[in-house]
């Protein structure tokens, strides 16, 4: 029996071989998301982003509760960066959420950037594919939290909630990230420290100037304690009126479109290059090219024009043969 | 990039409420290029064996301060067992008096670092022996 088999039929060990296939870049691994693909669709997925210290992993623990008392599944995709120097990672958002490990309802797995940016793994969305097919209900993603450039979950969460924390300079830090334009809903957690009321009441100011005057949907704030569970029902009630909106809206059609549009872009780009890069070293044009440029005989801009034709030749013959 | 990741998790069960040596080997871990999947104190053997099979890691690391080494470690690879990943190496380090060594051993604990083992003999050993699961 093949792994997506085996994953379809719920299998826990096979789920967690073919994710680190994936993560690992086995070549297998694409074959086994083919058979998963026409499976995925039904999962709700809730991003969960903010900086670091912020309480995204204690909340998400929250809110695994909340989603396993109304009898859903719960499955997490948790994100923490890998050290550049050594390519090793302490992936620690379990710490906050393992009391949920025996639960058959729960199935948490860690992953570390491995140098891609954006907020995710390179992994993460065929992560949360595996997840989908698998039939979990809601599928729940913490990002890395460095607060920069985290854009890549709002196109693969239908609800991204930012996670704050209260304090002065907070306005200006959230507009750098950009971080306004990506949350759903936002909490400013930690509101059992001073300021909460007033780090609310700036981010809705700041929310109604960069809305876009068409949308239709303006991101609630809310205030919650992650480690005493105070304000996650509202939390979850702000989620599923977002969700509502979508599905009513129409906007849930789009969302899958947009993300369908976006993925099959990145795969083009990656195999794409990936495949023409493999041809050019092989057949020696790659270091001839390179050294030309370096010795300025060749501008890189013509050098690309002119080997673009040439390798898409080759890759198409190479993938015939393969 | 396609290559296979060491994944390790360190794990910290029994009831004693620190864990200084658990997060000193998972530094040490990811400074060698591991990947570590970190739990955090008081876990059960029960948490342990089903944090490694969802993690899908390559070995389980225990450190274990309490005393109860002799019951904890059986349980986890018996559990392991159980869930038949008995193929996946259970090691750990903590105060363990010699006396007890040949016994985990027996019922398949793969090493045991005492407190004098340095973390880098405890690396050396892991790359001699732990390797990514085909
Ligand atoms: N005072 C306070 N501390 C919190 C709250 N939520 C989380 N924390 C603490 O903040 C620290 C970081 O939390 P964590 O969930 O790991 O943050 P993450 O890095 O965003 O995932 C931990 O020590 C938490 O116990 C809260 O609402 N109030
Ligand atoms: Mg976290």
């Amino acid at each position: 029996m093949s792994l997506a088999q085996r994953i379809l039929q719920g299998e826990i060990r096979a789920a967690a071989r073919l994710m680190r296939d994936v993560d690992d870049g086995i070549a297998s691994a694409t074959r086994e998301l083919k058979e998963l693909y026409p499976h995925t669709g039904k999962a709700y997925i809730i991003g969960v982003t903010g900086p670091p210290g912020a309480g995204k992993s204690t909340l998400t623990d929250k809110l695994i509760e909340t989603y396993r008392s109304q009898g859903k599944t719960v499955a997490v995709v948790a994100v923490d960066p890998t050290s550049p120097f050594s390519g090793g990672a302490i992936l620690g958002d379990r710490i906050r959420m393992n009391r949920h490990a025996t639960d058959e309802g729960v199935f948490i797995r860690s992953l570390g950037t491995r140098g891609h940016l954006g907020g995710l793994s390179n992994s993460a969305n065929d992560i949360i594919h595996i997840f989908d097919a698998m039939g979990w209900d809601v599928i729940l993603v913490e990002t890395v939290g460095v607060g920069q450039d985290e854009v890549e979950i709002v196109r693969t969460a239908h609800t991204s909630v930012v996670v704050m924390v209260p304090g002065l300079g907070d306005e200006i830090q959230a507009i750098k990230a950009g971080i306004l334009e990506i949350g759903d809903v936002f909490t400013v957690n930690k509101a059992d420290r001073p300021d909460a009321d007033r780090t609310a009441r700036e981010l809705e100011t700041m929310i109604a100037m960069v809305m876009r005057p068409e949308s239709d949907w303006t991101p609630p704030v809310v205030k919650s304690v992650a480690q005493k569970v105070e304000g996650v029902a509202d939390l979850v009630a702000r989620i599923d009126d977002h969700h509502r909106y979508l599905v009513n809206s129409g906007k849930m059609h789009q969302h899958e479109k947009f993300y369908s549009a976006q993925r099959f872009a990145d795969l083009l780009k990656e195999r794409l290059f990936a495949e023409v890069h493999q041809c050019l070293s092989d057949n020696g044009r790659l270091s001839e090219t390179v050294d030309a440029i370096a010795r300025r005989e060749l501008d890189p801009y013509t050098a690309v024009e002119t080997i673009l034709d040439d390798a898409l030749q080759c890759a198409m013959r190479k993938n015939r043969l393969t | 990039m396609n290559e296979r990741r060491l994944r390790i998790l360190v794990a910290k069960p029994g009831l004693d409420g620190h864990d200084r040596g658990a997060k000193i080997v998972a530094r040490a871990f990811r400074d060698a290029g591991f990947e570590v999947i970190y739990t955090g104190l008081r876990q059960t053997p029960e948490q342990i064996v089903n944090t490694a099979i969802q993690e899908d890691v390559d070995a389980v690391s225990l450190s274990i301060l309490s005393g109860a080494h002799n019951t904890l470690f059986p349980r986890v690879i018996d559990l392991l067992r159980q869930k038949g990943a008995e193929d996946m190496p259970v090691f750990g380090g903590g105060i363990i008096p010699d006396d007890d060594i040949p016994g985990l051993k027996q019922a398949g604990v793969d090493e045991i670092f005492t407190p004098g083992a340095s973390t880098e003999d405890i690396i050396a050993w892991v790359k001699q022996n732990v390797h990514p699961r085909a």
